[in-house]
């Protein structure tokens, strides 16, 4: 009974450090020596890891638009540093898809990584627990911590287990992040000098003139445009897909992106309202270019990876745009579009990985015809890529339409730009499926191509049950939301300007 | 049972048979593909004729099955809405299926996709079943999309053929150039309405019809003119009209089961369907009705003329069915909705027949598409030549067939149309009755009548070839052509018979009876067409044997018999002419080869335009100036410093790294445990 209430009352410690802890055991006692004990205790943990985690689902209050699961301790009494957890309608849904996609990444990696088995799976366990720090730290500092900390594991996912170019993508990702997140600690420590604190719900009540508004929101902007990443920060991000592992892709994809977009709901926009008004058109503008130019650009690649890579950025900008029209109805879709992509981005960046495993290339131009040889995954390379290009009953859809609907309500050529994803997104994810699945059978190597194993079929089969289930029935996915997105844009709507003494 | 879960059963019945086909298929016997979808779809036909009668006698409903999606105020459900309209659409899918999923047994029996083509012609049930019953916008569009998704898979079902998955590719891309349309009237529907459930928004809409919007500065559009014709760019997509037509042709790529069922009888016309649904919104906006009218004339007549020249056989049906959902388009335009839906139903019924009759006779040429090679086929298919003159019959409009019933009727609401564009839509129509006659009957004369040309060795083969190419084609000089077996025969004669009859019995309670009252709304003062129409329905042709009569001697009849007769004369009295007429007119011949060069724009433009863009951004935008001049120029500044300090290190960098994040949770443990 005592175990359980303890349990019960600190979820998101047990959701944060079971899977750090759990990497670190693996690292431990895993070896290459003896890979299926390595792979099976992993698994273990990663299923162990996601089970803790599932309370955020069956004990969420849904009418509750704070802080729920809340766990408060002080860790650093000299700067008033605390270690203060809990989640919203907004994070809890983003922890479980992490917890989720650990899982399906160790499956994913059982006979494909055959060196240094222990570590690549402590890396993702240990960034797992990571990255649900960063969804659910209230403390500013303790946020930084994480959000620093969960960057080396995937360092070294790429640096050690990426292609060839790696050491180029990792340095530019680095590059990238550093400048960001520099920028962000020294918002951080303004709001600290202003508040005394680094309690975040400190910082939405703090009344901050325009102009400084402006330049945390600036500085947080930095941080997070990069993770998203929004266009003109995004090249980094093609660069890190291409030489990732496919794990590393999938969580990149999956998780990673959907940081930036997270934290701009927990930072940028609450903390600085009135500049989050302000600089709308500017952010919309940003938006925009990415979901128009950079589907172009997606349309034109001939890596697979690099042409996933752009899509996702194109998706992102959905996010994005959501964010910004400051309705329900975007604000929602930008949300469920987050969890959306989490399960199609995994799920193409897998498929990607089941043909690299076979044919070690990722150039569109080296397949073609491969359904002759693999009917079962091509069938499932179709649905993905369909639900990619946001056909409806497919969750790529239920985002978009969302967003795309409150966007005409904003501007109508807003709304215009962001529907063209309908003929953009189509063409280059089609385009793709058309060059390597359909067709007569390319060369000798598709020919000797065998179709997927029952591993990939099972983890396939999930992630296309998630992408049919939630775009059939997307409302468990809002009902999450809904009292979050409420109490975020009546906060969004009042001033925090100082009122001016006359 | 109830009717509500009749009407769900009829939904989910083909589902249900699709999924189990499409997902253990393989593992089952091979029968089993058809006699499951059959099943699922037989009897959701049995089901939709039930829930007809009962409409007839007076049933409609409007129900959620659940909420979709909740956000803010706005609520999305998925949801029946049972109306005479809906009943009568469920019947005619559900119907043309159950036909084409018997004929496919025999069309498809050696293909080794069997079990996969029956799962995808279910699936397109369902989906088609979706789109016509449901009660709200964001269903409409999951249906739209959903029929779009199977047309594509559909059309590039021979995966290993060029040309199919071109084509599917090629339609998937530019219906979704109409879905774009379509979403952002959903989303104009959504902001002024605060709604997407039809029952709402058509009875906001009276109400909003004056609104005028500013989209570009200085310019003030009636809000509902925009709603409606970026609603009907929605239908431009899926019912190919002109400009957004090019996909249709080739989709003829495709198996020729599909040609009927999704290419010609149901699926393109959802456009169609959705429009005449829509009748309270484009009622308040003459001028979409005017747009929609020379939309739908110009596919009418200059389709029509494309027809010609095709020497495919399925070809020539398709630029038929492109040219007729004209016709359905420009009823709509003049407010005849009712009538359009009329045309609908009697073309659903016929051209299936005339694409299963091409089937038929493709089968029996060997997979033969060439009209060149053919002739007296009469001779060994007799069943297949008298279906195929009786669809032929019926298309051009030969009065007491069912064509002619709803096509006179268009013709007539248009002349007695007063809407901007309603002399040229006149026009058009009655030249293409002209040009429909001739190309119907020159296809039918060259297959049916004359010299049996694939016994002369100079056959010509540039035609394409309706099956995988690894396949045998081509009748042998010294084969017979035979009749395919009875699963092929059955659905020609059961289609054959309403393309003959339905429209006799249907046109007096459809058009100008009770049938769509209260489900589709014309303003009368505004746009009396149909009013005048049923006025001279009552008073002078009394009855449907009394307008055929009338029909004998008024102008259309005229046209379609002219251009029979001119068919006859060029193709079968003095081939040499067509001949030397193509030589003399080198430049119309060229225009029409070319198809007015549409798809040549298109792809230099479009296609080719996108990806020039798309690679100067990249190369250009991310690569030299993001990348170059900024990121690594960064890079190599700090490069260069880094290089100095770099010798004060050692050792393997991802020990350090592990060692920086164990000491992070050492720390933060640590501070935890000392408070």
């Amino acid at each position: 009974m005592m175990t359980m209430d303890f349990l019960n009352s600190h979820v998101l410690s047990f959701s944060i450090w079971l899977p750090i802890l759990a990497g670190v055991m693996v690292l431990l006692l895993g070896s290459d020596n003896k890979p299926n004990f390595t792979r099976w205790l992993a698994l273990a943990f990663g299923l162990l890891a996601f089970a803790v985690t599932l309370p955020l689902y069956t004990h969420f209050n849904y009418a509750d638009g704070g802080f729920q699961f809340q766990e408060l301790a002080r860790w650093i009494p000299a700067f008033n540093v605390n270690y203060h957890l809990g989640v919203d309608g907004i994070a809890a849904p983003l922890i479980l898809l992490t917890s989720f996609t650990t899982v399906i990444v160790v499956i994913a990696a059982w006979e494909v990584i055959t060196k240094n088995i222990a570590q690549y799976m402590a890396a993702f366990l240990i960034m797992s627990g990571l990255m649900i720090g960063v969804f659910s730290a209230l403390d500013g500092l303790l946020y930084y911590v994480f959000w620093e900390a969960m960057l080396i594991p995937m360092f070294l996912v790429i640096g050690i287990w990426g292609g060839e170019n790696r050491v180029y993508a990792t340095i530019k990702f680095f590059l990238y992040t550093l400048l960001g997140s520099l920028l962000m600690l020294v918002a951080f420590i303004y709001l600290y000098h202003q508040t005394g604190s680094f309690e975040i719900a400190d910082y939405y009540q703090l009344p901050l003139p325009l102009t400084a508004q402006i330049l945390i929101f600036m500085a947080f902007f930095m941080a997070f445009a990069v993770k998203i990443p929004m266009w003109p920060v995004h090249t980094w991000l093609p660069d890190a897909h291409v030489e990732a592992p496919t794990g590393g892709s999938v969580i990149l994809a999956a998780i990673m992106l959907k940081l930036g977009g997270y934290s701009f709901l927990r930072f940028a926009m609450p903390i600085a309202p009135d500049a989050a008004h302000y600089l709308s058109g500017f952010m919309i503008t940003l938006s925009l270019i990415a979901i128009v130019y950079i589907a172009l650009v997606a349309l034109v690649q001939k890596d697979m990876k690099k042409l996933i890579a752009y899509s996702s950025i194109s998706h992102m900008g959905f996010v994005t745009l959501g964010f910004f029209l400051f309705s329900q109805l975007g604000l929602e879709g930008a949300i469920v579009q987050m969890i959306s992509h989490g399960f199609i981005s995994a799920a193409m960046f897998l498929c990607v990985g089941v043909l690299y495993d076979r044919m070690h290339s990722r150039q569109i131009a080296d397949y073609g015809g491969v359904v002759n040889t693999m009917p079962i995954f091509a069938a499932f390379a179709v649905l993905f890529a369909m639900a990619n290009s946001g056909l409806p009953a497919t969750s790529g859809f239920v985002g978009e339409f969302m967003v795309i609907l409150a966007a005409v309500k904003y501007n109508f050529w807003v709304g215009f730009l962001a529907a063209t994803t309908l003929i953009f997104g189509a063409a280059y994810s089609l385009w793709m499926v058309k060059r390597v699945f359909y067709g007569d059978i390319a060369n000798s190597h598709v020919a000797e191509l065998k179709d997927i194993n029952k591993r990939e079929l099972l983890i396939l089969s999930v992630l296309a049950l998630m992408v049919i289930g939630f775009g059939v029935y997307p409302q468990p996915l809002t009902e999450f939301t809904h009292a979050t997105a409420a109490q975020f844009l009546s906060h969004m709507a009042i001033s925090k300007l100082p009122v001016a003494g006359l | 049972m109830t009717l509500p879960q009749i009407s769900l059963l009829i939904v989910l019945l083909p589902l249900i048979a699709a999924a189990i086909v499409g997902l253990f298929g393989r593992h089952l016997p091979r029968a089993s593909a058809h006699w499951l979808t059959i099943a699922g779809v037989g009897a959701a036909f049995v089901l939709s004729v039930i829930v007809f009668k009962a409409t007839l006698n007076g049933y409609t409903a409007n129900y959620n099955l659940y909420t979709w999606l909740t956000s803010g105020d706005i609520q999305f459900n998925v949801g029946f809405l049972i109306d005479n309209l809906t009943a009568m659409m469920m019947v005619v899918v559900t119907f043309v299926s159950l036909m084409v999923h018997v004929y496919t047994i025999g069309y498809m029996h050696e293909d080794p996709g069997y079990s996969r083509f029956f799962s995808y012609i279910s699936l397109f049930t369902f989906s088609m079943l979706m789109l016509v019953m449901s009660n709200n916008f964001m269903q409409l569009f999951f249906g739209w999309e959903a029929v779009g998704l199977v047309s594509y898979l559909l059309i590039g079902f021979w995966y290993t053929r060029p040309t199919a998955i071109y084509a599917n590719l090629k339609a998937f891309l530019v219906n979704r150039v109409g879905d774009f349309g379509f979403l952002l009237g959903i989303g104009m529907v959504l902001f002024y309405t605060g709604s997407l459930d039809y029952a709402s928004v058509f009875q906001l809409a009276p109400s909003i019809a004056d609104v005028q919007i500013t989209l570009i500065p200085n310019l003030s559009w009636s809000l509902m003119t925009v709603t409606c014709i970026l609603l009907f760019i929605g239908a431009m997509g899926k019912s190919a009209q002109v400009p957004l037509h090019v996909w249709l042709p080739d989709s003829m790529e495709g198996p020729t089961p599909i040609s009927a069922l999704i290419h010609a009888a149901t699926m393109v016309t959802a456009g169609i369907f959705m429009v005449a649904r829509m009748s309270p919104l484009f009622e308040l906006s003459t001028t979409a009705l005017s747009f929609v009218m020379i939309i739908g004339a110009i596919t009418a007549l200059f389709m029509g003329f494309l027809g010609i020249i095709q020497n495919d056989i399925k070809r020539v049906v398709a630029y038929s069915t492109l040219s007729q959902l004209g016709y359905m388009t420009v009823a709509l335009g003049a407010s005849a909705y009712s009538v359009a839906i009329f045309h609908l139903m009697t073309h659903a019924f016929f051209k299936a027949l005339l694409f299963l009759a091409a089937g038929s006779v493709i089968m029996g040429m060997h997979h033969d598409q060439d009209i060149r090679n053919m002739g007296n086929l009469k001779k060994y298919m007799p069943v297949t030549w008298i279906t195929s003159l009786i669809g032929s019959l019926a298309l051009i409009g030969t009065p007491f067939f069912a064509g002619f019933y709803s096509k006179d009727s268009i013709i007539e609401a248009v002349a007695l149309s007063n809407i901007t564009g309603s002399g040229f839509a006149h026009f058009a129509v009655l030249a293409g009755v002209l040009v429909t006659a001739f190309y119907s009957f020159r296809l039918y004369f060259l297959v049916f009548h004359g010299k049996e040309k694939w016994r002369h060795d100079s056959h010509v083969h540039d035609a394409h070839h309706d099956d995988s190419h690894d396949h045998h084609h081509g009748l042998s000089p010294t084969d017979d052509p035979h009749e395919p077996g009875w699963v092929v025969k059955l659905p020609l004669i059961l289609l054959a018979i309403p393309s003959l009859v339905i429209g006799y019995i249907a046109i007096e309670p459809m058009l100008f009876g009770d049938f769509f009252k209260g489900v589709i709304v014309v303003n009368n003062e505004a746009h009396p067409a149909m009013e005048h129409l049923a006025h001279h329905f009552h008073e002078v042709l009394h009855s449907p044997a009394g307008m055929a009569l009338q029909g004998l001697m008024t102008l259309p009849f005229v046209l379609a018999a002219s251009g029979v007769l001119m068919s006859w004369f060029f193709y079968m009295k003095r081939p040499d002419i067509p001949a030397a007429i193509q030589k003399k007119l080198h430049i119309v011949n060229q225009i029409l080869e070319n198809k007015y060069g549409f798809d040549t724009l298109y792809v230099r433009v479009f296609a080719d335009g996108s990806r020039f863009i798309g690679e100067k951004l990249w190369k250009i935008g991310d690569i030299q100036l993001i990348d170059g001049a900024i990121v690594n120029g960064t890079a190599r500044l700090i490069g260069r410093i880094s290089g100095k300090v770099r010798h004060l290190q050692s050792g393997l960098i991802y020990h350090y790294a592990f060692a920086m994040i164990i000491g992070v949770f050492l720390l933060l443990t640590f501070f935890i445990k000392i408070n």
